[in-house]
């Protein structure tokens, strides 16, 4: 029973047969080196701002540790209400409609198990964040993964919808502005999407983590669409928007039914999310637009910068309209994303991530953050040329 | 603020194509508007940001602040100009509160600029009254933190 062969047969078989994350394995070989340059960093380079560190220290101060009601703190619900509203103008009652989740992450696993039964299809798109396959997985649900296309900016379509639905599907599973694509979708994609969720009674998951990082147009939430609110757990957290992802901060909006089966499983499993990071995040809301603001024209010009570099280099990337990644086109060097990534990393030192651990799609592309200072981002753009010289 | 702007007062030195490439616009268009802005003032000058702890014979910041009296015509211009004229006074500031001008004044030695004091600004006829601090250390300056090295703490790669 102690060598480890045994030890492995004992662990369940789902969590057995997922495979380790892609990044994962990127990550120990960039840590093995010295002097890298990364973008391959999917958080902000910012710090939380100081009025929400100082809100946390006071709130320390004042002795604040102890749990919060399973559903978070009143006062942090009700805010977080007044902020979804005001961004999409659908409201949801404090009382029973928010959730205060520990990171989108949490709020991710919680609607997934609420609702997928052994078998249940779970439609999402890739290249996609790197949870939502294992996630279906550990609730024995079936993740049906679209594959999206440069063609279509990244862009989830009507017809990709129609060519991968079956009489299983019971969920769809949106994130945009997109990681690792910087994908975002009009209007009238929502729209379309929105007709085909209806129309085929499914459950919408939307992961709008990124909702306030864009750079032309402003993001246009579905569940602004009428008939959406009704079938649609919105999703969204701190982490990105207010540069806190080490709080792991995060809630769900959805109808009452929804929220309370997700409430049970959050309720036995994680209790509530910490107090501290709570009244953190209440500040958070009192000055979120003058912090993002902030953030997102410092995020707007490096995109610029790295977009018009690429473009500069012949490497062709979709123009990214949101998050802070640029999903970089290298597939006519004749290599596969991660032999690309490996080279480039050992021979320039910069560390990008490879397409395909967003999915079998992501052949052909690395992503590239734009969460590293400008001049990180300078230097890096001077190394990827001159490497790209050699091939 | 104009963007291109706020990008040059982060760092004035930036070439021209890397400040177009941020902010979507030709390298043309960004030396245009900068020779606009220099031609119309509104630039004035591009200045490195020392930090004088780090230099062997740093010189001494002396923070004064002056009453004076207001001339009927001009009101504080005129005084505030013939005070900014003394090379050894490095910023002038109009305030509201208990007093009415603000001066930063460089020297090499608190003696130089304690006699600026009391041999150049007390005797000007309108200065009423002063008060003198001499400035210990800086921190932040222009919007710029002075200590360096602040490591990044971040995972390397992360999804
Ligand atoms: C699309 C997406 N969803 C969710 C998360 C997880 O965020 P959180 O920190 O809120 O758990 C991330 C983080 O990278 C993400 O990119």
């Amino acid at each position: 029973m102690n060598d480890s062969k045994s030890l492995h047969s004992k662990i369940a078989k789902t969590v057995r047969d997922i495979p380790r994350s892609g990044i994962r394995d990127f990550f120990e070989i960039v840590s093995s080196r010295e002097g890298v340059i990364s973008l391959g960093i999917g958080e902000p380079d910012f710090v939380t701002p100081w009025h929400i560190r100082e809100a946390a220290s006071l709130a320390l101060d004042r002795g604040m540790t102890s749990y919060t009601s399973n559903m978070g703190l009143l006062s942090l619900r009700r805010g977080i209400s007044q902020y979804v509203a005001k961004k999409t103008n659908i409201q949801y009652r404090p009382e029973d409609e928010v959730l205060v989740t520990v990171g989108v992450s949490e709020g991710l696993d919680l609607a997934i198990r609420a609702l997928v039964e052994p078998g249940d299809e779970v439609l999402y798109h890739e290249p996609s964040y790197v949870s939502y396959n294992p996630l279906i997985q550990f609730a024995y649900g079936v993740p049906v993964a679209i594959q999206t296309k440069k063609e279509n900016g990244f862009r989830l379509t009507r017809q990709d919808l129609e060519e991968n639905i079956s009489d299983k599907t019971k969920v769809l599973l949106l994130n945009y502005p997109n990681n690792p694509t910087g994908a975002i979708l009009s209007k009238e994609d929502v729209e379309d999407i929105a007709a085909f969720a209806i129309e085929h009674d499914l459950i919408v998951l939307t992961d709008e983590i990124y909702d306030e990082l864009t750079y032309d147009q402003e993001h246009f939430s579905i569940i602004s669409v009428p008939g959406m609110r009704e079938r649609t757990i919105y999703l969204h957290g701190f982490s990105k928007a207010w540069a806190m992802t080490g709080w792991r901060m995060g809630f769900t909006c959805a109808p009452p039914e929804l929220t309370e089966a997700m409430m049970k499983i959050h309720q036995y499993t994680m209790l509530c999310a910490p107090i501290l990071s709570q009244e953190a995040s209440l500040e958070a809301l009192k000055q979120a637009d003058t912090d993002i603001a902030y953030m997102k024209a410092e995020y707007k010009k490096r995109r610029n910068y790295i977009h018009a570099s690429f473009e500069e280099m012949g490497i062709p990337s979709i123009r990214p309209e949101g998050a802070f990644y640029a999903f970089a086109d290298i597939s006519k060097f004749g290599m596969t994303a991660k032999e690309f990534a490996l080279k480039l990393l050992d021979e320039e030192n910069v560390a990008c991530v490879p397409g395909t651990a967003f999915g079998k799609c992501g052949e052909g592309f690395i992503r590239c953050s734009y969460a590293t200072s400008f001049d990180d981002i300078k230097e890096a753009m001077v190394r990827i040329a001159r490497f790209i010289e050699t091939l | 603020m104009n963007e291109l702007l706020n990008l040059l007062k982060q760092n004035a030195l930036e070439s021209p194509e890397n400040l177009a490439k941020m902010l979507g616009t030709s390298a043309e268009d960004v030396k245009q508007q900068i020779t606009e802005f220099e031609k119309s003032g509104v630039i004035r000058a591009y200045q490195a940001v020392v930090n004088e702890e780090k230099l062997d014979s740093s010189l001494v910041t002396t923070v004064i602040e002056v009453k004076v009296t207001p001339e009927s015509e001009g009101g504080f211009d005129r005084i505030a100009d013939r005070i900014s004229r003394f090379p050894e006074v490095d910023s002038v500031f109009l305030m509201s509160g208990g007093f009415d001008l603000l001066l930063f004044i460089k020297g090499r030695t608190m003696h130089e600029s304690f006699s600026f004091v009391s041999d150049k600004l007390s005797i000007m006829p309108g200065v009423t009254s002063t008060a003198t601090h001499f400035m210990m250390k800086t921190y932040k300056q222009n919007g710029i933190v002075m200590h360096t090295g602040d490591d990044d703490e971040r995972l390397k790669v992360s999804p």
